[in-house]
């Protein structure tokens, strides 16, 4: 098929382009590494007098601080995704290359997240992840099966957080400088997506809506899998149901976008 | 087959929202382009030229499709752009001299893999165009190159080898030349004499390099507050603008202004002076009278500067 052959090219591209940059990549697997090591004292203080808090031992919120900073930049959860580049796109007016290519924009653009988020995976997550496990105890699944449900969860979490980020980068047509906007999701993303804290511990009302909002696909999900909490199916569900609203969402507003907007300059 | 493009009667409103006030908005409508109606033939070359805002970007978005006209009826090749703008696609190229469809941060030969699957060109083809273009447009030992690290001019003929791996119909070329020294110009207009004649592609220029239309285009077409001022070949724009040749002589000693039936004095310097007179009159017998009857040390004749002449018709327009 000509067109997956299209964005798989895109894709690739897009995991090449990010892996030029090795001495940034070194320096955010370092970042990634000590703000794990801050967030891992700082839990177990607070474990230590709330044992069992949402239902995490000592262990299990280990394993969620080195997850949830493999994951950081691989969801782009704070910044650093292809968004910011289309909105810097959007306001010099250079959209309009990616306009008049034969290609879907939305689809262009995740396949180039996509690519950048399984680098990010790779180059960000693992590092993190390694040595997290090996410096501290950690709980992780003896089974393969779930491994590969965590990683069934991970690609969901990449298509739910394209999915916001691509409609945040839209408003740039109207706002022309979209960066308040972006701004503000991700603070919004890193708390609602477990990021300071995980979603289980909120209580009552609060907690209800977070895990409720789409946000909680990003990370609470594929930690829920990885930790053996629920059921995967139901996460899978959960998350695939963000992901079509948000992609539909945001074909929606391309279409209102690219129709009614100017394209900046001339 | 007839025309390739054609205009019929095209406008394209846009609304501005102006803030006039707390929360207050007053809405006014900026005709961009207006009643717009050209042709142009297959196989023609064709410079496309106007004052910044004339017009002529929204008239390459709305041939591209990316924009959709406010009226009238347009056709490239037989296809409405804006309804069919993925099917147009794949017979159009476009380079924007200002900005760059190729990726940033790889080198020149990903962007061109990626047309490749973008246009679905076949492989004997795209190698074929390839080895063509690389070989055309100088570009040899610049594929394995990110394309941050190539020079200006580099990069534009990376862009236009990239717009015309699918072998285009039409090409459309938004200020092509715009910044590039001397040299990359001369390899930039070079090569696109060639592909409109070897190639019989379709070429639209649109330029404020007017040395760009002089070398390359027969005809010309000048837009000015998204109308068609003139459309018609480069010697006749000279005439249409009432353009001036001058004559600069260089007389013993200082004297009056001479007097001379054929040309009027603009300009008295010690013993230099300058003479106007009509682009299209003979300076011959001009000389030979200011020969006559005074006495000439040296002289010159300046042609006419078309920057000047088209100047002159933007103002001429503004005022009528």
């Amino acid at each position: 098929m000509g067109a997956g052959r299209l964005y798989t090219a895109v894709a690739a591209g897009g995991f090449r382009r990010y892996a030029t940059y090795r001495a940034a990549t070194a320096a955010g697997v370092f970042t990634n590494t000590v703000f794990g090591l801050i967030f891992v004292y700082t839990y177990r203080a607070l474990w230590d007098e709330r044992p069992h808090l949402g239902g995490y031992d000592q262990a299990q919120v280990v394993t969620y601080v080195w997850l949830a900073q493999a994951l950081l930049s691989t969801l782009a959860i704070g910044g650093g995704g292809v968004e910011e580049e289309l909105m810097e796109r959007i306001r010099t007016g250079d959209v309009v290359i990616d306009l008049y290519r034969p290609a879907d924009l939305q689809l262009w653009w995740l396949a180039a997240d996509l690519g950048r988020a399984f680098f990010q995976l790779v180059a960000r997550g693992l590092f993190p992840f390694l040595f997290g496990a090996l410096c501290f105890p950690v709980y992780l699944p003896a089974d393969a099966g779930t491994w590969v449900a965590f990683l069934g969860a991970v690609l969901l979490a990449m298509l739910v957080g394209f999915g916001i980020r691509y409609l945040v980068a839209l408003t740039a047509f109207w706002l022309l400088d979209g960066m308040g906007v972006a701004q503000m999701a991700w603070l919004l993303g890193y708390f609602c997506s477990g990021m300071l804290l995980p979603l289980n511990v909120f209580p009552g009302a609060l907690g209800e809506v977070v895990r409720a909002l789409p946000w909680s696909s990003l990370l609470q999900a594929p930690a829920d899998v990885l930790l053996g909490r629920g059921e995967p199916l139901r996460t899978y569900l959960f998350q695939a149901t963000w992901a079509v609203v948000l992609l539909g969402a945001g074909r929606l507003v391309q279409s209102a976008a690219t129709r009614r907007v100017v394209v900046q300059g001339g | 087959m007839s025309d390739f493009i054609a205009l019929e009667n095209v406008e394209k409103v846009f609304e501005v929202r102006r803030k006039t006030g707390f929360l207050k908005r007053e809405r006014r409508e900026v005709r961009a382009v207006d009643a717009l109606s050209f042709t142009v033939a297959r196989g023609e070359m064709v410079g496309y030229i106007g004052p910044n805002g004339a017009g002529k970007s929204t008239t390459i978005k709305m041939l591209t499709g990316i924009l959709t006209p406010s009226g009238g009826r347009l056709r490239v090749a037989g296809i409405d752009p804006s309804r069919e703008r993925m099917r147009l696609a794949h017979r159009i190229g476009v380079v924007f001299g200002q900005r760059t469809t190729l990726w940033w941060d790889l080198p020149l030969i990903d962007s061109y893999r990626l047309a490749h699957r973008m246009y679905r060109i076949p492989d004997a083809r795209y190698r074929e165009n390839l080895d063509r273009l690389v070989e055309l447009l100088d570009l040899g030992g610049l594929l394995d190159v990110p394309v941050r690290q190539l020079s200006l001019g580099q990069r534009m003929r990376g862009d236009i080898a990239a717009a015309l791996l699918h072998d285009p119909e039409v090409l459309y070329l938004d200020e092509p030349t715009i910044g590039l020294d001397v040299v990359s110009k001369t390899k930039v207009r070079d090569f696109l004499r060639e592909l409109n004649t070897e190639r019989g592609t379709t070429v639209l220029l649109t330029t404020h390099d007017l040395q760009d239309i002089e070398q390359l285009c027969s005809r010309v077409m000048v837009i000015d507050h998204g109308r068609l001022v003139y459309d018609g070949t480069l010697a006749g724009l000279h005439e249409a603008g009432e353009s001036e040749r001058t004559l600069v002589v260089d007389l013993e000693r200082e004297l009056p202004p001479v007097e001379v039936t054929a040309a009027r004095v603009v300009k008295v310097e010690g013993a230099r002076q300058w003479l106007a007179f009509p682009a299209g009159q003979s300076a011959a017998p001009l000389v030979a009278d200011l020969a006559a009857r005074y006495p000439l040390l040296d002289l010159s004749v300046r042609e006419p500067d078309i920057e000047a002449v088209i100047a002159r018709m933007y103002a001429e327009k503004a005022v009528s």
